[in-house]
């Protein structure tokens, strides 16, 4: 997909975050929205998945470590077709296949349940070990938040994934700079980060999260990169295409009401017709 | 008299992975920094590159697990229970048990026969956790050859198995042609229709010692083995719970949320009887020679005697 698609689907991605959760009345915009263009180049350009054959062995493989931004992977994978989009306005109600957190038991595509900060990253490191250990070249994905790096299992991954050399391991980090208290660096900082995994062994690569050529560099960087797991940190905008959530931690679980939603929709709207024009 | 043979079960368990994995490529195992005192070393010597020992990181250890599990291997996850079911807990519960993985958590160093490590290394909670995620089954064998079938039964079952080691040598009871290990069923060592002792892992043959002091004073004790202790032989203990006056449970782990509880919430639903509950009394360990803790904290046949004498 080109850039001006690649640019087109994420905006119809960040369209299904805010009408999911304006019908579910609850959930993470904030994040969601921040991880919208990585989850779209990923689905889109970068990995090996088949919306016919969820399971195929030898696809690539994707842990949404940062599992409170599931309303994003499921845009892409409707939006994909691993399953009817109609599910998207059902998420979080009782009984829907669209848990608040991701669910690889009731959801096609989601490669594992996670959502408890710091876990999905390990299972990521045990798939890319797997791949090493019985020689298969499928790759693994992990998306992890710069708060969520907080968490100390984050390093016991790293310092695993490093000392192993597991170059068909990427880490990214959504570097959106906010967490629920506030912002990251007076929470409790985790910069430098580049500096922290290029300590635990990675390679590392930082770049604008929003710009589709930078993230296509940095995969291919990625991919190149041999003997050591790649890093990518990904400066981003919590809120991204929705005007009143762009850089507010309050936006990071909170809902819009039918008021706000108007307005989201309006913004996102203006975006799509913007590229349009191009 | 012949002299009993002795075999601690983490042993049994290293011996397990080995006649396993020799027969299935896909058995991987895992350890954090402990392979010589959970005895996966055995495994390590055999098959060095299906042997993965994630450093001290007992957390990341399970999401490696996992992963592993996820992409078609049958990984073995070692540690001391306290490490295993307690500082893992989340992991285990999060990232094995809600997706309902098949990943196999060997824990090895339960209870307080660790010994002279103490309080901190003598987890006597592990049951209790375990038994609170859904799904998660627990097998706590009584000696070496209920041990390594039970490795292979975890092996051959697809979901999470959680087996309960110790580190103590002991003795082997089971050493008879027609031992059969079957997933979920106890196992009636003796016949009985006063009282019932259902005893799990090391307690099962002080148990049997225990029914042979009974037996003296005219008390005639049935004992019964649970190695699975979830899910659990609802029928045996509901049948023993029917056919004699109390029910005695026997478990190296604390009385709150172990066998005991778990015989509780049966007989509770379906067959109200009067149950005692021996074993670690909402207490720490302590160190000390193993054997010296057991018969401090009453978990020998004489403690055991002693305490069904005074609780009848």
């Amino acid at each position: 997909m080109d850039k001006m698609n690649l640019q087109k689907t994420a905006n119809e991605i960040r369209k299904h975050i805010v009408s999911s959760l304006h019908a579910a009345k609850c959930g993470h915009p904030g994040g969601s929205l921040s991880a919208a263009d990585i989850i779209t180049y990923l689905y889109y350009n970068e990995m090996n998945v088949d919306p016919a054959n969820p399971d195929k062995m030898d696809r690539d493989r994707f842990v949404l470590s940062k599992g409170h931004v599931a309303p994003a992977l499921y845009s892409a994978l409707a939006l994909k077709g691993f399953f009817p989009e109609e599910e998207l306005l059902k998420l979080r109600k009782t009984g829907a296949m669209l848990q608040g957190h991701p669910d690889m038991k009731h959801t096609p595509g989601v490669d594992m349940s996670a959502g408890s900060l710091g876990q999905g990253v390990s299972v990521a490191v045990g798939m890319a070990l797997s791949a090493k250990m019985s020689n298969e070249d499928y790759r693994v994905y992990t998306l992890l938040g710069d708060g969520e790096i907080q968490e100390g299992q984050v390093w016991e991954a790293a310092m695993f994934a490093g000392h192993r050399k597991l170059d068909n391991l990427v880490v990214i980090v959504d570097n959106n700079g906010l967490q629920i208290d506030g912002d990251i660096d007076n929470v409790c900082s985790p910069y430098p980060i580049a500096d922290k995994f290029k300590a635990f062994n990675f390679h590392v690569i930082t770049i604008d999260g929003h710009d589709f050529d930078a993230i296509d560099a940095a995969f291919n960087e990625a991919r190149e990169t041999k003997g050591m797991p790649t890093a990518i940190i990904a400066k981003t905008v919590k809120g991204k295409g929705v005007s009143f959530m762009e850089n507010q931690a309050s936006w990071h679980g909170a809902a819009p009401n039918d008021e706000q939603y108007e307005v989201a929709m309006a913004d996102l709207e203006k975006v799509g017709e913007a590229l349009c024009q191009k | 008299m012949s002299e009993v043979k002795k075999i601690a079960t983490r042993e049994s368990y290293g011996n397990a992975l080995v006649e396993i994995g020799k027969e299935h490529e896909d058995l991987v195992v895992l350890d954090a920094d402990l392979a010589a005192a959970t005895k996966t070393n055995i495994f390590q010597k055999a098959f060095p590159k299906r042997h993965i020992d994630c450093g001290i990181a007992e957390c990341d250890m399970m999401g490696i697990a996992a992963g592993l599990s996820l992409t078609g291997k049958v990984p073995f996850a070692s540690s001391f229970a306290m490490f295993a079911a307690g500082r893992a807990f989340e992991q285990v519960r999060n990232s094995i048990g809600y997706p309902k993985l098949n990943v196999k958590i060997g824990a090895t160093h339960a209870g307080i026969s660790v010994g002279e490590d103490g309080a901190t290394h003598q987890c006597n909670e592990d049951i209790a956790l375990m038994r609170s995620i859904p799904g998660m089954v627990i097998i706590n064998p009584s000696d070496d050859i209920e041990a390594r079938a039970a490795v292979k039964a975890a092996y051959e079952y697809k979901g999470p198995v959680y087996m309960r080691f110790g580190r103590l040598a002991v003795p082997v009871i089971n050493d008879n042609s027609d031992y059969k290990f079957e997933w979920g069923k106890g196992v009636t060592l003796k016949e009985g229709n006063d009282i019932t002792i259902i005893a799990t892992g090391l307690e099962v043959s002080y148990a049997i010692e225990a029914a042979k002091l009974l037996e003296a004073d005219g008390i005639n004790a049935r004992v019964i083995n649970i190695h699975t202790i979830k899910p659990i032989d609802e029928d045996i203990i509901v049948k023993a719970a029917k056919e004699t006056k109390k029910i005695f449970t026997v478990e190296e782990h604390s009385i709150i949320g172990g066998l005991g509880s778990a015989v509780c919430d049966v007989v509770c639903e379906k067959a109200p009887t009067s149950v005692y509950k021996i074993g670690v009394r909402d207490r720490f360990g302590e160190s000390g020679p193993a054997l010296e803790l057991i018969h401090k904290y009453k978990l020998d046949a004489e403690g055991i005697y002693e305490q069904i004498k005074a609780n009848l």
